[in-house]
């Protein structure tokens, strides 16, 4: 049995387990990645990838736990003052989470998928809006290369125009804070590359098109637009 | 026309081991650093660079809110992360070749301002601990003379007036970016912060906060090419 496979049945117990006993308060869980650690390498080392998923990841899930188990007390006591002081954390941490399970799915090992480029309607929107795939690729680069500090670049929907737009985000804010829809994001939190690249995050970048899983970004084109 | 130059470190490399790695001072050093030393001159020297020019690297702090649109961002990011990591390395020395613990008028003003010397460092390592993303842990001096702790995000710092939600002179601080400390605590943050406080030569801030008494900015290498 694998480590993913154990990881995965603890988890069902764990969920069978809390369904028995849960309160009304959600308790988010860290999603399985759909690869080992050492799948995405050349491009990202196994070391970067389990500390990523199983320290970071689980961090921003735990404390959005935290974080609802405490903003639910506080609405149990009447408490806005409070609620309204964890937002932050809430935000960080939410937000943390829900990046984090998008980008696991948005890469995938070169033998599945990793690196193939895309068709469809989607690669019709990207030549639309960018003019080939390659312009893409070099925009959002410099776009995810450029942000100040910690934080993602990304490829998201107008829900509104259904244009294709890219965004920074700084830290964890979700896309949705800028009123788009995700569908690609490049992590350029120093914790995504700098064991293997150290400062060179242009080489990280330049690199990370190679388990780009063009089929899930296509994939939640197509829902979006939908 | 004179341009700023990355300042040698006051120590080898290797200097601060165990504490903080020979590799990350490599990198944090002459990658890093010299990168924002980089960047701050192509702003400055460029056909935006203006009033900038000639300008002392306190001022560019004072004044980056007023930089010109074109120059505004580089100069808050780089000019930050020039005066921050200029005065950061100034701030460590190895283990034993300064004084470990504060002394004098700056021992007692942390005792009469937190209560003890450990209360100082523990509202210190929270606010280095808590700052979401990247940034500083700053312990500053407000303009009546009051000791205050915070911190601020990315490179800016407690000098921007305008930008920095804290203002003060700065006397200690810390870099939370994980550049500062992911090669050998990876996420374990707090780890490093516990470390650091081996390395923090209480000699140069004793010195930073007596200039700061007098509403003087820490003195340290500005080195210009």
């Amino acid at each position: 049995m694998t480590s993913n496979q154990l990881r995965h049945l603890s988890k069902v117990f764990q969920t069978f387990t809390e369904k028995q006993f849960s309160s009304s308060v959600s308790k988010f869980q860290l999603p399985d990645l759909p690869y080992d650690y050492g799948e995405l390498e050349p491009y990202i080392s196994a070391e970067i990838m389990r500390l990523h998923h199983q320290k970071h990841h689980q961090t921003y899930v735990n404390n959005l736990n935290a974080a609802l188990e405490k903003i639910h007390k506080a609405e149990e006591a009447g408490n806005v003052g409070d609620m309204i002081a964890l937002q932050k954390m809430l935000k960080f941490n939410g937000g943390g989470h829900v990046n984090h399970s998008i980008l696991w799915h948005n890469l995938a090992p070169v033998n599945k998928g990793g690196g193939t480029r895309p068709d469809g309607a989607f690669l019709k929107a990207v030549k639309e809006e960018f003019g080939s795939l390659d312009a893409l690729i070099s925009s959002l680069s410099s776009t995810a290369i450029g942000v100040e500090g910690s934080g993602w670049g990304w490829l998201g929907l107008d829900p509104n125009s259904k244009k294709l737009k890219l965004e920074q985000c700084q830290n964890q804010d979700p896309l949705s804070t800028k009123n788009l829809i995700p569908l690609l994001g490049v992590d350029v939190w120093e914790h995504s590359y700098y064991l293997q690249y150290k400062n060179d995050r242009a080489s990280y970048v330049k690199n990370v098109w190679n388990v780009v899983n063009w089929k899930d970004v296509a994939s939640r084109y197509e829902k979006a637009i939908a | 026309m004179s341009k700023f130059a990355l300042p040698a470190l006051p120590y080898d490399y290797s200097a601060l081991e165990p504490h903080i790695d020979t590799m990350t001072m490599n990198v944090h050093h002459k990658g890093h650093h010299q990168t924002y030393v980089n960047n701050l001159n192509g702003a400055i020297q460029g056909e935006h660079g203006g009033q900038f020019k000639g300008l002392s690297i306190e001022n560019v702090q004072r004044n980056a809110v007023k930089a010109p649109d074109a120059i505004k961002t580089v100069v808050r990011n780089n000019g930050g992360g020039h005066y921050n990591h200029s005065l950061f390395w100034t701030l460590m020395a190895p283990t034993g070749s300064a004084n470990s613990a504060p002394h004098g008028d700056l021992k007692q003003a942390l005792e009469a301002e937190f209560g003890s010397v450990d209360e100082f460092k523990n509202k210190f390592n929270a606010a280095a601990a808590g700052r979401f993303g990247s940034g500083w842990a700053w312990l500053c001096m407000d303009r009546s003379g009051k000791l205050f702790i915070c911190s601020t995000p990315n490179q800016d710092n407690p000098l921007m007036e305008g930008i920095s939600e804290h203002v003060g002179i700065p006397i200690l601080g810390l870099d939370v970016w994980e550049h500062a400390y992911y090669l050998k605590y990876q996420n374990r943050r707090p780890e490093y912060i516990a470390a650091w406080w081996n390395v923090v030569n209480w000699d140069k801030v004793v010195e930073n906060y007596n200039h700061a008494k007098q509403q003087k900015t820490p003195v340290f290498d500005v080195p210009l090419a």
